[in-house]
């Protein structure tokens, strides 16, 4: 499932959060205001304990199986059969399940991991170009077919994407491609909602009038766009990127049907190989290098996640869906 | 599709002073557009044209390829394989989408009130499974479930009780939508919180000063202000459930009896072409997929979008 709908508000917008941080304060040299509390009123109404023991639980719903990942990811294979599964066994065995995960098979994980990375790197940095450059242009150029390319690109993200991928197969089949990193790269180069979401920040961000400007001033237009323009789209691309990064990162299906050969394997793949592995009678259970090998495969992910918050919330924040 | 916003700029006519050259801008428009298009027509529209050619044929052991009109579409329509897995997406998505867009809208609705403690922290911690990958997601959700080291294993183990198994065929489509609503609950709330932001707070003064309680704001403002987001959020999630693919492809190396070869319809086209070298009928199948989705999708969108 990848369904590419987001909209996510920045913070810095919000009327209810405390406002007046120190940084702002220091800056414009004033002296810091004593904090006061504002009184509260239907539009900041006082915390509630309930409210928040409810919605507690959807949080504890939601990091649960996270915590279940961290801590069984401390034990050996005889600490994941002999301990509870929510408390650590009686040996820390972390660094050493990362040390076993990253040698087993000679080293096959940080092939994997290195296969992934060149996904990443090509399939959602190219996606990310394709979409800022075509979404500056159907938002600042009125060339023909612009509103063509528009309405079959929207139409195309209702399309199921796995139907899509019978017939990809066969035709990169034909042409060669399958079993080499193309069939993964080729196919994440198109995101439609990064296209989308690309437009609408470009229609925003990037005021005609500029863009006339430099145009008087004998600019070209590729100067244009990178002096001009792509500063202004950097919050809506740093969006894109992440985006496509979590898309490529996380694929499964499309190499699952690309690529045969497991020197080509990304990591979601590989350990799905594992897990086989260990599934099938007379294969080596590896379950400790599934769980430490899946904790190593999320915590990059959700690192940029968290460390890139305030560019991409304040990207989405453009591309929210308005009525 | 008139389901996404246009921007006003965009729509606009070109404004009388911008002297910019019609051909110019044709050019710089197509040679800003063009390698997205290009990349576009190879991995969408390549495969829809080649998907739709190859429905046409059909691949005999005697007698090779063979021109058969629209013959595998009345197979198709007719297969009780395809039916059956079909009407257990139908299932899957009439119980799972309300109970995840249900959780997710409510989330929202709570942290758009201003009334919890911490909800910074709620916000991001609630969507941070999104980043998660299904392989990692289904692989350690799939363990949990199991009795072996699982936390129901556990469970059974510690209070000397048998819960029922988790992967045992009865269970294991609700088992699926569990991790599914997992996955995308964050997702989804991110998106209807989004929207309640851009509710003018101008609004909910005046409902304030009418004397409506905050649950007659909620009904009465909120919900109708963020109908399109609820109607997208709806489309997406139906789209997802009929694709249903990766959790229980993962999950039948953990439960190979209760997931057969065709319990969904992406499975089954999958191993229809990947184990059974029925290209054709697999292309027809996806197809037939496909245009059910979209049908159901545009429904959805035109009875949500009519009223308000």
């Amino acid at each position: 499932m990848s369904a590419h709908v987001s909209s996510i508000p920045s913070n810095s917008t919000d009327p209810t959060e405390p406002t007046g941080s120190p940084g702002t304060a220091h800056a414009a040299g004033a002296p810091v205001p004593p904090r006061r509390r504002r009184p509260h009123t239907p539009l900041n109404p006082r915390p509630s304990v309930p409210l928040t023991l409810l919605v507690g639980l959807v949080l504890v719903y939601t990091l649960l199986p996270l915590a279940w990942l961290v801590i069984n990811a401390t034990k050996d294979q005889k600490g994941l059969l002999d301990s509870f599964g929510l408390w650590f066994g009686k040996d820390f065995n972390l660094w050493d399940n990362i040390s076993r995960t990253l040698t087993y098979d000679d080293g096959v994980f940080v092939r994997w991991l290195l296969n992934t990375l060149l996904y990443v790197a090509v399939g959602a940095g190219g996606a990310t170009v394709l979409a800022v450059l075509g979404g500056y242009a159907l938002a600042t150029y009125e060339f023909p077919g612009r509103r063509a390319v528009f309405a079959v690109v929207i139409g195309a993200v209702a399309v199921p994407g796995t139907a899509l991928a019978v017939p990809t197969f066969l035709m990169f089949s034909g042409m060669g491609l399958t079993n080499t990193p193309w069939a993964v790269i080729i196919p994440s180069l198109i995101s439609p909602f990064g296209l989308y979401l690309m437009w609408v920040f470009a229609a925003e961000a990037v005021p005609a009038e500029l863009l006339e400007a430099a145009r008087i001033d004998g600019s070209g237009e590729l100067r244009t766009f990178f002096r001009i323009a792509l500063p202004l789209l950097m919050p809506g691309t740093v969006t894109v990127l992440l985006f496509s990064m979590v898309a490529t990162w996380n694929n499964y299906f499309l190499p699952l049907i690309m690529i045969k050969d497991p020197d080509w394997y990304p990591l979601t793949l590989g350990l799905n190989a594992w897990n086989a592995q260990a599934q099938t009678a007379g294969g080596e259970a590896v379950f400790d290098l599934i769980i430490t090998g899946s904790l190593l495969t999320i915590v990059p992910i959700v690192a940029i996640f968290l460390l890139l918050q305030r560019y991409w919330q304040s990207g989405l924040a453009a591309g929210s869906v308005k009525e | 599709m008139t389901l996404l916003p246009t921007p006003a700029k965009a729509v606009s006519p070109p404004r009388p002073r911008a002297r910019f050259h019609v051909r110019k801008q044709a050019l710089a428009g197509w040679g800003f557009a063009g390698p997205f298009v290009a990349v576009f027509a190879l991995v969408f529209l390549a495969p829809i044209g080649y998907a739709l050619y190859l429905s046409l044929f059909r691949d005999r052991l005697i007698g090779g390829t063979s021109f058969v009109g629209l013959d595998n579409y009345t197979q198709a329509l007719t297969d009780a394989r395809f039916w059956e897995a079909l009407t257990r997406v139908g299932l899957f998505l009439a119980v799972q989408v309300p109970i995840m867009l249900g959780i997710a809208l409510l989330v929202a609705l709570a942290i758009d009130s201003g009334r919890l403690y911490g909800k910074g922290f709620f916000r991001i911690s609630i969507f941070l499974p999104y980043a998660v990958p299904a392989v990692v997601a289904s692989l350690m959700w799939g363990f949990i479930y199991g009795t072996r080291f699982g936390l129901v294993g556990n469970i059974n183990d510690t209070f000397g009780v048998s819960l029922p198994d988790p992967l045992s065929p009865s269970l294991v489509l609700a088992s699926i939508g569990n991790i599914v609503t997992w996955e995308f609950v964050g997702y989804n709330m991110l998106i209807f919180y989004s929207a309640l932001k851009i509710v003018p707070r101008s609004l909910y003064e005046a409902a304030a000063i009418d004397g409506a309680g905050e649950w007659r704001v909620v009904t009465s403002v909120k919900l109708p202000a963020i109908r399109g987001s609820l109607v997208i959020a709806t489309i997406f999630s139906i789209i997802g459930s009929f694709q249903l693919f990766n959790e229980p492809s993962i999950l039948q190396k953990l439960a190979p009896n209760a997931i057969t070869s065709d319990f969904t319809p992406n499975l089954y086209t999958y191993s229809l072409s990947f184990s059974g070298q029925q290209h054709n009928y697999a292309a027809t199948v996806a197809i037939v997929m496909g245009v059910i989705t979209a049908i159901i999708a545009y429904a959805v969108q035109l009875r949500g979008m009519r009223k308000g």
